[in-house]
């Protein structure tokens, strides 16, 4: 067998094969999309929108932080999606593509709670409070770092993809659990107004429509994000397997 | 089924087996508490619900990764696997006996170490009865997250990092029964909400622990 | 040009920064990972190429 022969033994499946080449094309349009729509969306949004009536010129703030929060959580239920396929199907791209995406996740989280918690300095007069809201990011923040130290920890990829997907699974459930316990745990609390403005409130148009396109851009960049990485992800492993077949002799 | 659990129960009662460390270790925390906040008896009555109910989540903690790692070094594990016991049962088995040996404990533990923060008084049946409603559910997350890193070198501080986020919905609803409880406010709704996650873990999560085990013992 | 920011220019800035850095760190490295690694499998495949 020559080395091309094996080569393609090694390849288990055509689809990394297929996704590397398909993803090869349609990446540039996509961080190119990011970039503008990010661009579009800030400037106009930094620059050209008023301030609110309550909270001055810190409104500006929803512009990163909205999307970035819809981010956080979107990647976790990208990865729960991903980690099913990959236990029912299979397929390592799926597998591969939750790895990549879990890093992604970590920084929508921090930005989240960062800019949640400057947001908030002004009202609370604390660098930091346990709203309900920034608490749950604290605490998704935490099954995001779960996720990836269980996949960094154990060698074998197959055996990591199906571990960290179980774990993908049920920390949905405890996710979604602590969502409605620290709703409880927080309701006795006079803690002032939470963080309002939400995207599911009444945002004047003035506001909304520079939002969608900041949320596009993010929603844009993580695509152009998750399918580079993903695509970094499956030639490590491909790597790892060569180089497994250099030192058995093959 | 008995057997296994009488044999595990066994082990840990042995010398060398561990029991009465997660005891130990709820004791020191607890003194230890008021050497970090200070001794005014009001400040720690109106934590001591809490505190006391970390410390013995911690406890539960740092028993768990002796759950699996003994029988998975001399390979009592994969013979537990290719037994007629479906390992879904072997799994209940191991958590019910982790539970016996380190939550139950605390949980009569508890009291004594009311006693030494200044719990309210009608704060000790409420500790208890949140204690022994939440440390089930402690034990069978516990052996989820020991399935996970039973093949680890170093899984401990993993198996940490993997278990402490999933012990957050116990431990908010199981705090807030023993504080409402101290101050004699309706415990209700936090008691439900406890029972319900006991009651869910119990009987789904041994499904998730024994797939995972499946994997590593490939 | 810039807006009057009034109070909060401070908060605003910093969440404006802090956000953007983190995107860029975020881009960067990953960026930077993978180049490395498409770099690395390269020169493994030819290697094999060149033994097999």
């Amino acid at each position: 067998m020559s080395f091309t022969d094996k080569a393609n033994a090694v390849w288990q499946y055509a689809n990394p094969k297929l996704f590397l080449t398909t993803t090869e094309r349609v990446l540039p349009l996509f961080w190119i999309g990011a970039a503008a729509c990010l661009a579009v969306g800030l400037i106009w949004g930094f620059f050209f929108t008023p301030d609110d009536y309550r909270q001055g010129a810190t409104v500006k703030i929803i512009y990163l932080h909205v999307p970035a929060a819809m981010m956080a959580i979107n990647i976790w239920v990208m990865m729960l999606v991903t980690s099913l396929v990959w236990l029912v199907r299979r397929h390592h791209v799926s597998a591969l593509a939750a790895r990549a995406a879990a890093p992604i996740g970590v920084v929508m989280t921090l930005i989240a709670l960062a800019t949640g918690a400057i947001w908030g300095q002004p009202m609370w007069g604390t660098w930091w409070a346990w709203d309900p809201r920034l608490t749950s990011f604290l605490i998704l923040f935490l099954f995001y770092l779960g996720y990836i130290a269980l996949w960094e920890a154990i060698d074998n990829p197959d055996t990591a993809a199906d571990l960290t997907s179980v774990l993908c699974l049920v920390g949905s459930v405890f996710a979604i659990l602590s969502r409605y316990a620290v709703n409880f745990w927080n309701q006795g609390l006079h803690q002032g107004a939470s963080l309002s403005l939400d995207k599911e409130e009444n945002v004047a148009d003035v506001f909304w429509v520079p939002l969608l396109v900041c949320i596009a851009g993010f929603v844009l960049l993580f695509i152009a994000l998750v399918l580079y990485r993903t695509g970094t992800e499956i030639r490590a492993r491909r790597i790892k397997a060569l180089l497994a077949r250099e030192r058995v002799g093959a | 089924m008995i057997a296994l659990l009488s044999r595990d129960l066994k082990l840990a009662l042995r010398a060398g087996g561990g029991f009465g460390l997660g005891l130990a270790f709820f004791l020191i925390v607890t003194v230890m508490i008021p050497f970090s906040v200070g001794p005014q008896s009001s400040l720690l009555a109106t934590i001591a619900p809490g505190v006391l109910w970390l410390g013995a989540l911690l406890a539960c903690l740092l028993s768990l990764d002796r759950l699996l790692a003994l029988d998975w070094e001399d390979g009592s594990l994969d013979l537990l696997a290719t037994a007629p016991l479906p390992l879904e049962a072997v799994v209940s088995i191991k958590a019910l006996a982790h539970w016996l040996t380190t939550g139950l404990p605390l949980v009569l533990a508890a009291p004594a170490l009311g006693v030494l923060l200044n719990l309210p008084g009608p704060g000790y049946k409420w500790l208890v009865i949140s204690l022994l409603l939440g440390t089930p559910a402690l034990s069978v997350i516990g052996t989820f997250g020991a399935a996970l890193t039973v093949g680890l070198k170093r899984g401990g501080l993993l198996l940490s990092l993997l278990v402490l986020p999933l012990y957050v919905p116990t431990l908010i609803f199981g705090a807030e029964v023993a504080r409402r409880g101290a101050v004699g406010m309706d415990t209700h709704t936090p008691l439900l909400m406890l029972a319900g996650i006991t009651a869910g873990a119990v009987a789904l999560l041994p499904f998730a622990s024994a797939a995972v085990l499946r994997v590593n013992l490939r | 040009m810039m807006p009057d920011l009034g109070k909060y220019g401070d908060t605003v800035m910093s969440a404006y920064g802090a956000s953007i850095l983190l995107l860029l760190l975020l881009v960067a490295f990953s960026l930077w990972r993978g180049r490395k690694v498409r770099a690395e499998m390269k020169t493994v495949e030819a290697r094999l190429a060149r033994n097999g």
